[in-house]
């Protein structure tokens, strides 16, 4: 299967490419291509130029900058990995398989807000921050204002995600996850963490149209309760041929059982 | 555009578009057909290349974004008078049936024996989860990968044997 034909140029800097995509305001950005590449080759996308930010090295690697982990966005998931970064590793092991793994990035990955991505669940539940630089500066936004519905992050035009950072320390974390067999995607993803102060927060994933905290949960947990269930209500959840709302609702609760049981 | 890309050790230009898969450049352009396209979309791993040592699925690459970079195919991997011990373990083993998962089947158990040189069963298993095999082959799949494992533990040991 062939794309339609794009024009394509690399960047090697950040603000390079910024210069790139304010000229062309039709520009789209790839990564590692693992998202986007199939949806050209099946023509859901079909952008007019790609602007290859996979080579610009201050994107690359994990920093530590006092309680947080400084990301950078180009960083694969087999980085992430090997990485000691809090739960993001185990999340990672659940992406795809080695060989995505080699060429997807973290920062592809967020800034897409594929709504059965695996990463989202854990930056909601961790409290992540995302660096984004555009034209008029550099700004951070917090994990709950990240995402803001089906394939849609707060990553505007002319704009380019360069860093995840994300808190150093937890107590505990554990990411619980029902992939679909043959895509590896989450059918539904839970992520719950025991922060420093020893407060639970919870996300999932792949339920919805994006991934969202799970704020009855965490008031349970926080409050000495069990985690029980309708832990979300199953009429704000997707339904496709792989799972009704209803099975996807009663899948959040399996999982955060689950991962409740290892914080 | 003009790429160049160093395939198994020998650097190729040509002038390709930018929709040109990676995959399509290594068989189109190079005539190296040994690399297959299964799924083309990601997911059966037959299309598996090393792309500067790492392994990944050449139908998700853009041949411009391997511009100055290495790739390994299985033809960098053995000769028929040669064979890789991947390729004699799959020989030997008869980790194949109809061959076509094959060449990507090795080139992911290669970077897997890169890391790890005596992987599990488990391990290997878990490894070769992006690589599909429809002839229901895997568990000699498996041994193949075992076995080439312990052959390229003892060469490795000879080699230090013959350094020392």
């Amino acid at each position: 299967m062939y794309p339609a034909n794009f024009d394509y140029q690399k960047a090697s800097s950040v603000a390079e490419a910024l210069a790139v995509m304010a000229a062309n305001p039709d520009v789209k950005v790839i990564a590692g291509g693992h998202s986007l590449l199939p949806a050209m080759k099946l023509r859901l996308a079909q952008p007019p130029a790609l602007l290859d930010v996979w080579g610009i090295e201050e994107l690359k690697g994990i920093r530590r900058e006092g309680d947080w982990f400084v990301v950078g966005a180009m960083t694969t998931h087999a980085d992430v990995l090997r990485s000691e970064l809090p739960l993001f590793p185990e999340v990672a092991y659940e992406v795809g398989d080695p060989m995505v793994r080699n060429r997807g990035t973290i920062g592809g990955s967020l800034a897409h807000a594929d709504p059965s991505a695996d990463y989202p669940a854990a930056a909601l539940a961790l409290g992540a921050e995302f660096v984004i630089r555009g034209p008029e500066g550099e700004r951070t936004v917090p994990a709950g204002e990240m995402f803001l519905g089906m394939f849609e992050s707060a990553v505007q035009p002319g704009e380019l995600l360069t860093h995840v950072r994300i808190p150093a320390t937890v107590q505990a974390s554990a990411y619980e996850k029902f992939k679909h067999p043959a895509s590896h995607y989450a059918i539904v993803g839970v992520a719950v963490i025991r922060d420093a102060n020893g407060q639970i927060r919870a996300a999932y994933t792949g339920a919805g149209e994006k991934a969202e905290r799970l704020h009855r949960l965490e008031e349970r947990l926080n409050s000495g309760q069990p985690v029980g269930t309708g832990l979300v209500e199953s009429a704000t959840l997707l339904g496709d041929r792989f799972a009704s709302p209803e099975y996807r609702a009663h899948l959040v609760d399996v999982l955060a059982e689950r991962a409740a049981a290892r914080v | 555009m003009n790429v160049t890309v160093t395939v198994n050790g020998k650097a190729y230009t040509r002038d390709v578009e930018p929709r040109t898969l990676l995959v399509q450049f290594l068989r189109e352009d190079l005539g190296l057909t040994g690399t297959h396209v299964g799924c083309d979309t990601s997911q059966c791993g037959a299309c598996t290349v090393h792309l500067n040592g790492d392994a990944v699925k050449s139908c998700t690459v853009l041949a411009v974004q391997a511009d100055g970079m290495s790739v390994t195919t299985i033809e960098g991997m053995g000769t028929p008078a040669d064979l890789h011990p991947l390729q004699a373990g799959f020989w030997e083993k008869h980790g194949l049936q109809c061959g076509f998962c094959t060449p990507g089947m090795i080139m992911s158990a290669a970077e897997l024996l890169k890391h790890n040189p005596d992987p599990s069963e488990e391990e290997i298993r878990h490894h070769l989860e992006g690589n599909y095999c429809r002839c229901t082959g895997y568990h000699n799949i498996v041994l193949a990968v075992r076995q080439a494992a312990g052959a390229l533990r003892a060469a490795a040991l000879a080699e230090q044997a013959a350094d020392d």
